[in-house]
């Protein structure tokens, strides 16, 4: 009797709101730290107020918490999604139920994404089962890409080459969290979104060599605005290509203090963008870099992170014949913070450790994969003191596992978001359950 | 000389044939039947009769050269529905000539050590684009769609299909042994698909699968209705597309009549005018007299019902729904008309005819009793179907419902042998068939997994520490990273 009034209530709570922090002490654990720490055997994270209060091996759990026994299974943080457009995107081949693709010509470096992330968006329980609990979110290239676009756009196989004449930046990324809750936002403008190779070229004239004009052109003209914008204000400067939101956006850019997300693919073009990044003074983060392994040396000594697709391998185009398996692994060795990217749709954030393991399967270590998905993303976007790695401080984004979390066949029983277990129940589920058994007395409408 | 002796008949008949032309052509009316009688039945020109070219693109494929084999010790998914410990797989002049549990290798036979590694039949996708929308991915080259009509079924997926597409040797080095190539999704009725063995080949009919029977793709939903009705063509809406399809049975019904009659009246010694050759209806014929398989790209469940009674309507079987993301919703009518699901673990969302798409798919299908098909649609997914298999075991297990490894590795070999029509031939490693084999390093719905060696009929196509059993493309040599890559 209890026990069934425990399990209605269990279901109810799936459904709304979770339960406020409390003290929870995740007692022998096999912790995966995601950050320096390591891997800690027996181990204990305590959870209070919404925080990582101590982490170590064999720690007693405080008095009155609620103790959860791993019983030595993976605890890892909260996985990191990166470079998707989770919570933006219901059905990324409808327009109007898609939020992270821009076409407006005025508004292109301003687009500012944090006014399109939706707290019900579907995706966001569907990630969540997927042990992913933050997630960087970007601005899709003009028409909206995603790996699936031979279904998605498409019948014409065309996908890929989508025209989009607003510009050479795309916008402006945010960070969100994916708990349930009536804000998720957790810092807007993280990052600035610039493309280049054959998709800036082709934004801009069709060739790269107007696309780099074009570029440091822009980058003149916003130092000039931002040196006399009282000057402009009052008609008494020349005009500027950008709109007056655009330069704006980008003055973060010129002064170093906003990172630049550069979309790059080719060896060649990653060693131009590495000496004008030199030159005008821009803190810059590469993002897919197919080619990045054959240049990995320049790229680690500028000090430079990557954002890598780890499953990418075919000469897509003419920018990507490198691409290779072992793209990650190798830009690793060469010593360069890297990130795993997930696929642009941020339906599949849920695919974000098992791209980890592929990584690790061509030549990534475990640890390296690991803080890639978890505390590189953290730190390149600049909130590694707020998420990203089990340690003291930390809001407490932990996952306890069933087993290895890089495998497809473990499932996570427990995921806390800023110290709060959240339910793992997804819209799929209620359809799975529908029709779990077909042919019932009433219509699947019913149940 | 016989050659050319008949040739020079056929010469004669031909212009035979000629010579009767300004005579009136023989009706089949009880008036000619006399006139019939005393004039010898005119063969057609070559190419005219669909029945004596039935493959006028014939497979070259020849298997690489092979030695006996026997792999030893490892564990064996055998793609029949067992899981052998301690297994030997022994290949003989290219087929599997035994498997079990502690048997001993023929004498001379090449020995691979298969302890703590794990053995399945080659791989296979029932869905891929390879070749006809290649990488590198430019429009000179993507070649799947042909988008002039709603009905394309005269074209054929191998007249696009470039086999210098690097995710050829990509898939290969994955385990994948056998694909069906298929036309896209943008028509109703979009061609003929091929089925090809996964080798390096100058050309198409180097890889083309002996004796495989073709699949016609047919497209339901989003995309014909989006691509004519945007034209503002038909169909612009679902019941176009139903229409659609059923003007091009009737057509296709009555082609096979007149065909009929015309043998018919052959048969009876008669002169009568043949039909026109027509490439549309002679694959929509195929299908109906059963030589093509029916490869029905088709996400929701309600349109799924739909196209199953129009093939009742016009006497046809679907082999297969492809992309059925809503098949768990419709899992008991599928199991009944034994019609397979090709299905993706996890795909959902990019349009609104995907948006049920759910993880679990897969293992309500199974516990429906439905046949399950991992597919891929795609370069880098083909690359993974085992993962695939391994997430949607995985959300079976998650909803209590229990698939074993030895289940679950039917949906990427059996099962798409099955759909596809060359069930007989490969997708299971039983004595007599192919002898398409993979070696993994370990359990391969482990996401660590790798092929190590990947045999094609018995011989070895891919070995992962021979660096020159690495194939590549002419595309790919000379490349950027060639070397290392």
């Amino acid at each position: 009797m209890i026990r069934s009034t425990l399990l209605a209530a269990a279901a109810l709570f799936a459904f709304a709101a979770p339960a406020v922090a409390q003290t929870v002490a995740i007692t022998n654990a096999r912790l995966m730290t995601g950050a320096n720490a390591g891997e800690i055997a027996n181990g204990t994270v305590i959870i209070t107020n919404g925080r990582i209060t101590a982490v170590g091996a064999g720690l007693p759990a405080p008095a009155g918490a609620r103790v959860i026994d791993a019983q030595g299974r993976p605890v890892t943080p909260g996985l990191v999604s990166t470079g998707s457009d989770l919570s933006l995107n219901e059905v990324s081949a409808i327009g109007d139920a898609e939020d992270a693709t821009a076409n407006a010509t005025g508004v292109t470096a301003a687009f500012d994404l944090q006014y399109g992330i939706n707290p019900a968006s579907t995706s966001l329980p569907v990630a969540r089962l997927g042990g992913v609990t933050r997630a960087v979110v970007t601005p899709n290239r003009g028409g909206g890409a995603s790996a699936h676009e031979h279904e998605t756009q498409g019948v014409s196989g065309e996908g890929s080459s989508a025209q989009n004449n607003s510009g050479l930046f795309a916008g402006q990324a945010a960070v969100i969290h994916t708990a349930v809750a009536d804000d998720i936002l957790v810092r807007p403008r993280v990052a600035m979104v610039l493309d280049l190779g054959q998709a800036g070229a082709r934004r801009v004239g069709g060739a790269r060599g107007s696309a780099i004009v074009e570029l440091l052109g822009i980058l003149g003209d916003v130092r000039d605005f931002r040196q006399n914008r009282a000057a402009w204000e009052r008609a008494e400067r020349r005009s500027y290509g950008l709109s007056a939101a655009d330069l704006g956006a980008l003055i973060p850019v010129v002064e170093g203090r906003q990172p630049v997300i550069v979309r790059i693919h080719r060896a060649s073009d990653i060693r131009q963008l590495l000496r004008i990044a030199r030159e005008q003074n821009l803190k810059v983060i590469l993002e897919d870099a197919e080619e990045g392994w054959m240049v990995a040396s320049e790229i680690a000594r500028a000090g430079v992170p990557v954002l890598v697709n780890p499953i990418t391998d075919l000469p897509s185009s003419f920018e990507s014949l490198g691409a290779t398996l072992e793209n990650a692994a190798r830009l690793n060795a060469a010593g360069v913070t890297v990130v795993i990217l997930g696929d642009r749709a941020g339906h599949y954030a849920r695919q974000t450790r098992w791209f980890a393991g592929n990584a690790v399967a061509h030549g990534m270590p475990y640890a390296a994969a690991l803080a890639a998905i978890t505390s590189n993303p953290a730190r390149v976007f600049g909130l590694g003191e707020q998420f990203g790695s089990l340690a003291v401080g930390r809001e407490a984004d932990v996952v306890v596992w069933n087993g290895d979390p890089f495998e497809p066949m473990s499932q996570p029983l427990h995921v806390f978001i800023r110290g709060v277990e959240q339910p793992l129940v997804t819209r799929q589920q209620q359809l799975r359950d529908r029709y779990r058994v077909l042919n019932r007395a009433t219509p699947p409408g019913y149940h | 000389m016989n050659w050319k002796i008949l040739g020079a008949s056929a010469l004669a008949l031909a212009l035979g044939a000629a010579g009767c032309a300004t005579t009136p052509p023989a009706s089949g009316t009880s008036g000619s039947g006399a006139a019939a009688s005393r004039t010898p039945h005119v063969p057609l020109a070559r190419g005219m009769d669909p029945t004596t070219t039935p493959d006028p693109f014939p497979s070259t494929y020849r298997p690489l050269p092979s030695r006996t084999t026997a792999i030893v010790g490892a564990t064996i998914l055998d793609g029949a529905g067992n899981q052998i410990e301690r297994g030997t797989v022994v290949m003989v002049d290219g087929r599997v000539s035994a498997i079990g549990a502690n048997l001993a290798p023929p004498a001379g036979a090449v020995i691979v050590d298969g302890a703590g590694r794990w053995v399945t039949p080659g791989i296979i996708d029932a869905h891929s684009h390879l070749g006809v929308y290649p990488s590198p991915s430019v429009p000179a080259l993507s070649d799947g769609n042909e988008l002039t009509n709603p009905n394309t079924a005269q074209v054929w997926a191998e007249h696009s299909l470039w086999p210098q597409d690097p995710g050829f040797n990509r898939a290969r080095e994955a385990g994948v042994t056998t694909m069906l190539i298929l036309p896209g999704s943008g028509n109703l009725i979009g061609g003929r698909s091929v089925t090809v063995r996964n080798v390096p080949s100058r050309t198409m009919q180097g890889m083309k699968f002996p004796g495989a029977p073709y699949g016609l793709k047919m497209a339901c939903g989003e995309n014909p209705s989006r691509v004519y009705g945007t034209r503002n063509t038909s169909p612009a809406t679902g019941m176009g597309n139903v229409a659609g399809y059923r003007a091009a049975w009737i057509a296709a019904a009555e082609y096979a009549r007149r065909w009929q009659i015309y043998r018919d009246r052959v048969g009876r010694n008669e002169n009568p005018d043949a039909p026109t050759r027509n490439l549309q209806l002679d694959t929509l014929a195929g299908v109906l007299d059963g030589s093509i398989t029916v490869q029905n790209h088709c996400y929701r469940a309600d349109e799924m019902a739909v196209m199953i009674d129009i093939a009742r309507e016009f006497g046809f079987r679907i082999h297969s729904f492809h992309h059925a993301v809503e098949s768990y919703k419709l899992a008991d009518v599928l199991a009944r008309e034994r019609i397979c699901s090709a299905i993706w673990a996890d795909w959902w969302g990019f349009k609104m005819e995907s948006f049920d798409g759910i993880e679990e798919n897969a293992a309500l299908l199974h516990q429906a009793g439905a046949c399950v098909v991992m597919h891929s649609d795609d370069a880098n997914g083909i690359q993974r179907l085992n993962q695939a298999s391994a997430i949607a075991m995985s959300a079976g297990e998650r909803a209590g419902i229990p698939i074993t490894r030895a289940q679950a590795i039917q949906w990427i070999t059996l099962n798409p042998a099955r759909s596809i029509g060359v069930e007989r031939e490969t997708g299971s490693l039983e004595v007599g068939k192919r002898a398409d084999v993979v070696l993994w390093d370990r359990d391969p719905f482990s996401v660590y997994a790798l092929a190590q060696q990947v045999w094609l009929d018995g011989a070895v196509v891919y070995d992962r520490s021979q660096p020159a059993t690495r194939a590549r493309s002419d595309f790919e040599l000379g490349l950027p990273g060639d070397v290392r890559r």
